[in-house]
C-alpha cells in the first residue's frame, strides 16, 4: 500500500538526475585523461569535475536512493501510510537544496577538494556546508524510519517487524551513526577554517574523522542493494526466501561490525598506531561474514524459485531460472560483480598487500565495480520494480531493460578491469595528466583507452535507463496489484526479541567504536602542535 | 518477549552476542597490541608496556642525532596563505618611501628593465619572504644582499605591501598568444613535476609561490639554474630545486620565455 508516492518518486527522479549528470562527468573524466586525447585543458576543470562527480555520485545520489526506497519499504511492508509525510517532505528539499549549494562553488571551482575533503586543503565553505545540509536532510529520514519502526510496533506487540522495514531501519541506523564522524569533521575541523576563524588544521586527526565515515557509508550504498537482495529478488522469480532469520542475522552484522573499521583506509597514514590498524584488520574481516551469509542465501532462494518451476540436477537449475525477467539478470549480473569485487576488497583489507596498491588506480577501479556496478545495477532494478507501483502505468519495455542492464554490466567489466590493471602496474589514482609518450607509462596506454570505451558504453546504459523510466512514466494507465515483498520458507511467527529490535546492536555498535576509535581520537586531540597550515585552493588566481 | 529481558545475562542473544564481541575485541587487541609488536626485534620494545604504547601510537620523542642540520642557512620564515593578505594605507604609504632606495634597481615603479626581478604586484607574502631570507642569509646575492641587511621586520612588510599594491605592467615581451609549453602546461609526471600553473597562479596559488607573469626572461632562467645547482637553496622543503633539478635545459629556457611573455 503506496500511498506517498509522490514523495518517492520525487526521491528517485531526483537521484537519478544527478546520477546522469555525474555520469556524463565521469564518462568526460575517464576520456579526458586516456591517451584518446591529446591534453588541452586546465588541469584545475579536471578536479573540478572529479569532485561533483564524487560528491554527486557518493553522496547525494545513493543517500536519495536509501530515502526514496525507505519511505517506499515503510508503506508497503507495514501496510500503513508514513508516520511524518511533512517531516519527510522536509529532508528532501534539505537534500536537495544541499546539492544545489555544494555544487555552485565546486562548478565555479572554488572547492576543487575532491569528495573525500582532503585537509590540509580548504574550499569555499559553502561547499561543505551544502553537504552538511544533504547529511541533516538524510536525518531527518534516519529518525522517521525508527518512528515509524517503533510505532509499528507498539500497535502490533509481539509481531515480528517485516524483514524489509528490519533491513531498512538498520540501514537508517548505521548511517545515522557514520555519518557523525564526517559531520564532526567538517562542522569542528574544516569549517572554522573555511570561513577564516582559524588558519591551521589537524589534518591527521580531519582523516581519522573521515575514516569514521568512509567504510560503512559504503555499507549505506549496499543496503538498498542487499534489501532488494533479500526482499525484491525471490518474489520476483516467482520463489521464496530460503531464510528470514539468516537475513536478519546478516542485516545485525553488518549494523555492529561495518563502523569499527574504517582505519583500513589509514594504512599508509602515520598518525593511527599500528596495533589499532590490526584491530580494525580484524573487524574488517568479520565483516565479510554477512556478505557471504547473503551470497549463500540468495543463491538458495534462487535454487528454490528453479526446482518450483521444474529445474533439476545439481547445476542444471541455474538454466530453468526465469532469465529474461530483469530483476533476474540484475541479481545474476550484480552478484558477479560483486564476487570480483569482493576478491579485489580481500586484497585491500590487507596490510601489506594494500601497500601495492594504494592511491593507485585499483582502488577507483575497485570501487567502480562494487559500487557503480553490483550496488548500482541492483539501484536499476529496484527501481524497475517500483515504477509501476508508482507511476500506476504499466512498464512494458522489458528488451530494452535487459539490453541496458547487460550494457551496464559489460560497461562496468571494460571499464574496471583495464582500470585495476593499471593500477597493478602502479598508475596513481586522482591525476589529471599521464604522458603516455614516457616509456615508463605507455604500457599503460591501451588499458586506459579500453576503460574510455567502457566509459561510453556505461554513459549509453544509463541514457536507456532514463529512457525506459520516462517511456513507464507516459505509458498507459494500468492497476497495479498492492506491492509485496517476498515471502519466507517459513513464515516466522514468533521470533526472539534480538531479531526484531536494535537495542543490543546499537550498544554494541557504539562500544566498538569508542574501543577502536576512542584512544585514536583522544591522542590526536590531546597532542599539541599536530595542526598544519590550511592551503586554500581556488584562491588568489 | 519484551526488551526488558533482551538485556539480561539469561537470554542467550545478549550474552552470546556480548559474549562474542568482547572476546574478538581482548583477543586482537592482545594481539595487535602486545603480542605482534614483541615479535618485531626491529622496535627495540623494553617490556608488555612499551609494546602497547608503540603499537597504540603514542609518538616517542626522537634521540638526539635523529635529525642532521644542514651545514647552510635554511630559511626561517613560516609560510602560511593568509599570510600579509590584508594590506593597510599606512604600511604602503611607508613602504612607498622605503622603496626609493629601491628603485634604481628595480624601477620607480616596480618594474625593472635591467634583468633585475619586477617587484610591482609581487604577492606581499613573497617580498617579505624573499627580503627576510637575503637578511637572513638562506639566499644570497652580492647586489642584492646588503639591502636586506639593514631592514627590519616592519620594513620589509612595508615594502611588501607596497609593492603588492602597484599595479602589475605588462612587460615589452607580452605575447599572450604564446602557447604554454608542455612542462608549463602539465609539468612532467613521471619526473614529479607538477604544472607550474598549480603553485604560480593559473591554476592556483599555492603560498610562497611568487607570480611569475611578465617577468624578465634573463632572470627566471637564473633562478632556475640555480635551483638546479643548489645555487639557491631558500625555498622551503626544497620546493622548487626538486622541480628545477628534474628540468632540461630546453625546458628551463621554454618556461623563462612563456613566463616573459605573460602579463
Ligand atoms: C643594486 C641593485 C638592487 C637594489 C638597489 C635593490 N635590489 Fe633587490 N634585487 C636585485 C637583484 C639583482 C635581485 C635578484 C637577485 C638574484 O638574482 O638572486 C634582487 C632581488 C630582490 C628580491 C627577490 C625577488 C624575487 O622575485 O625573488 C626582492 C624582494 C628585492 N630584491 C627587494 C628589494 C628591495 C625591497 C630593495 C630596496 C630596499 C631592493 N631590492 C634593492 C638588485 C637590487
Ligand atoms: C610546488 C609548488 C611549485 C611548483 C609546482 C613550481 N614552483 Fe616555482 N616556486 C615555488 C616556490 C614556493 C617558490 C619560491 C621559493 C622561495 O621561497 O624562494 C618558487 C620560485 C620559483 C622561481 C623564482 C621566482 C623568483 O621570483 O625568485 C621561478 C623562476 C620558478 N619558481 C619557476 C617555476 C617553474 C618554471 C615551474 C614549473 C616547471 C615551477 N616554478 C613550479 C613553488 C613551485
Ligand atoms: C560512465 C561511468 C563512470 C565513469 C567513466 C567514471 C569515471 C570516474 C573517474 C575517471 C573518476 C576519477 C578517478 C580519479 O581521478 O582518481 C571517478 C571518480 C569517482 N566515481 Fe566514477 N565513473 C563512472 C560512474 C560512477 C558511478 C556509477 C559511481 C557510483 C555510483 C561513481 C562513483 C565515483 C566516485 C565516488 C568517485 C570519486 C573518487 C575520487 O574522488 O577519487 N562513478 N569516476
Ligand atoms: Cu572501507
Amino acid at each position: 500500500m503506496l500511498t506517498n508516492k509522490r514523495l518517492i518518486l520525487a526521491h528517485f527522479w531526483l537521484a537519478f538526475i544527478v546520477f546522469a549528470v555525474a555520469l556524463v562527468l565521469g564518462a568526460w573524466q575517464m576520456f579526458v585523461r586516456s591517451p584518446l586525447n591529446a591534453w588541452h585543458i586546465n588541469p584545475e576543470l579536471y578536479y573540478r569535475s572529479v569532485t561533483a562527480h564524487g560528491s554527486a555520485m557518493g553522496y547525494v545520489f545513493p543517500t536519495l536512493i536509501a530515502m526514496g526506497f525507505g519511505y517506499a519499504i515503510t508503506e508497503a511492508s507495514l501496510e500503513k501510510p508514513l508516520v511524518g509525510r511533512s517531516w519527510a517532505w522536509a529532508g528532501f528539499l534539505l537534500v536537495a537544496a544541499g546539492a544545489v549549494v555544494a555544487m555552485v562553488p565546486v562548478s565555479l571551482g572554488l572547492a576543487s577538494v575532491l569528495y573525500t575533503f582532503y585537509p590540509p586543503m580548504i574550499g569555499n565553505p559553502f561547499y561543505y556546508i551544502g553537504v552538511v545540509m544533504v547529511v541533516v536532510g538524510s536525518w531527518i529520514w534516519v529518525a522517521l524510519m525508527s518512528i515509524n519502526f517503533v510505532a509499528w510496533k507498539r500497535e502490533n506487540p509481539g509481531k515480528p517487524v517485516p524483514l524489509a522495514m528490519f533491513a531498512n531501519v538498520a540501514g537508517s541506523l548505521l548511517w545515522g551513526w557514520t555519518a557523525v564522524g564526517a559531520a564532526l569533521e567538517i562542522l569542528f575541523q574544516i569549517l572554522p577554517v573555511a570561513l577564516g576563524l582559524r588558519s591551521s588544521i589537524d589534518a591527521g586527526l580531519a582523516r581519522v574523522f573521515f575514516s569514521w565515515t568512509l567504510h560503512a557509508i559504503v555499507y549505506f550504498w549496499l543496503m538498498p542493494t542487499y534489501i532488494a537482495y533479500y526482499t525484491i529478488f525471490p518474489r520476483a522469480i516467482g520463489g521464496r526466501l530460503y531464510s528470514d532469520a539468516m537475513a536478519r542475522i546478516s542485516f545485525i552484522l553488518f549494523v555492529v561490525v561495518a563502523m569499527p573499521i574504517g582505519v583500513h583506509h589509514l594504512f599508509a597514514d602515520p598518525q593511527v598506531g599500528a596495533g589499532f590498524k590490526f584491530m580494525h584488520s580484524v573487524f574488517t574481516g568479520l565483516v565479510a561474514l554477512p556478505t557471504l551469509l547473503t551470497v549463500f542465501t540468495i543463491c538458495a532462494s534462487a535454487e528454490i524459485a528453479s526446482r518450483l518451476r521444474g529445474g533439476r540436477g545439481a547445476f542444471g537449475w541455474i538454466k530453468a531460472l526465469p532469465w529474461s525477467n530483469p530483476i533476474m539478470l540484475a541479481t545474476a549480473l550484480s552478484l558477479v560483480m560483486l564476487g570480483f569485487g569482493g576478491a579485489g576488497g580481500l586484497i585491500n583489507m590487507s596490510y601489506q598487500l594494500d601497500t601495492t596498491v594504494h592511491n593507485t588506480q585499483w582502488i577507483t577501479g575497485h570501487f567502480h565495480l562494487i559500487f557503480g556496478g553490483a550496488i548500482v545495477i541492483m539501484y536499476f532494478a529496484i527501481a524497475y520494480d517500483l515504477w509501476p507501483h508508482l507511476t500506476g502505468r504499466a512498464l512494458e519495455s522489458f528488451g530494452l531493460m535487459r539490453t541496458q542492464l547487460w550494457l551496464w554490466f559489460i560497461g562496468m567489466i571494460v571499464t574496471t578491469f583495464p582500470w585495476h590493471y593499471v593500477g597493478v602496474l602502479g598508475m596513481p589514482r586522482r591525476m589529471a595528466f599521464y604522458d603516455y609518450a614516457n616509456p615508463a607509462i605507455s604500457p599503460e596506454a591501451f588499458s586506459v583507452a579500453m576503460s574510455a570505451v567502457g566509459g561510453l558504453i556505461l554513459l549509453i546504459s544509463g541514457a536507456l535507463f532514463l529512457l525506459v523510466l520516462v517511456r513507464g512514466q507516459l505509458g498507459a494507465r494500468g492497476e497495479a496489484d498492492a506491492y509485496r515483498f517476498a515471502v519466507p520458507l517459513h513464515m516466522p511467527v514468533r521470533i526472539p526479541a534480538a531479531l526484531n529490535s536494535f537495542g543490543l546492536w546499537l550498544a554494541l555498535m557504539v562500544g566498538l567504536t569508542v574501543v577502536n576509535y576512542g584512544f585514536p581520537i583522544a591522542q590526536l586531540i590531546a597532542l599539541n602542535e599536530t595542526s598544519v597550515p590550511a592551503v586554500y585552493v581556488g584562491v588568489g588566481r | 518477549m519484551t526488551d526488558q529481558s533482551l538485556f539480561s545475562l539469561r537470554n542467550p542473544w545478549f550474552s552470546a552476542g556480548v559474549g562474542i564481541t568482547g572476546a574478538i575485541v581482548v583477543l586482537s587487541a592482545v594481539a595487535g597490541l602486545i603480542w605482534l609488536p614483541l615479535m618485531q626485534p626491529d622496535l627495540k620494545l623494553v617490556g608488555i608496556w612499551d609494546a602497547i604504547c608503540s603499537a597504540a601510537g603514542v609518538p616517542r620523542a626522537a634521540g638526539p642525532g635523529a635529525s642532521i642540520k644542514p651545514d647552510f642557512k635554511t630559511s626561517n620564515v613560516e609560510m602560511t596563505s593568509e599570510m600579509l593578505t590584508q594590506a593597510d594605507q599606512v604600511s604602503i604609504g611607508r613602504g612607498a618611501t622605503l622603496a626609493q632606495r629601491c628603485a634604481i634597481c628595480h624601477g620607480p615603479q616596480g618594474v625593472s628593465d635591467a634583468n633585475s626581478p619586477n617587484l610591482a604586484g609581487q604577492f606581499a607574502a613573497v617580498t617579505y619572504k624573499e627580503l627576510n631570507d637575503f637578511k637572513a642569509g638562506a639566499r644570497v646575492n652580492v647586489v642584492m644582499s646588503p639591502f636586506a641587511a639593514a631592514m627590519t621586520d616592519q620594513d620589509m612588510k612595508d615594502v611588501a605591501a607596497y609593492y603588492a599594491y602597484l599595479p602589475r605592467v605588462p612587460s615589452k615581451s607580452l605575447d599572450t598568444a604564446l602557447p604554454a609549453p608542455a612542462i608549463v602546461a602539465t609539468g612532467a609526471p613521471m619526473r614529479n613535476i607538477p604544472p607550474c600553473g598549480s603553485c604560480h597562479g593559473d591554476i592556483d596559488n599555492k603560498a610562497g609561490s611568487p607570480w611569475l607573469g611578465g617577468q624578465s626572461e634573463v632572470y627566471i632562467k637564473a633562478q632556475l639554474q640555480a635551483f638546479a645547482s643548489g645555487g639557491r637553496r631558500n625555498d622551503i622543503s626544497q620546493q622548487m630545486r626538486n622541480i628545477a633539478r628534474q628540468m632540461t635545459s630546453d625546458e628551463i629556457d621554454q618556461a623563462a620565455r612563456y613566463y616573459a611573455a605573460q602579463p
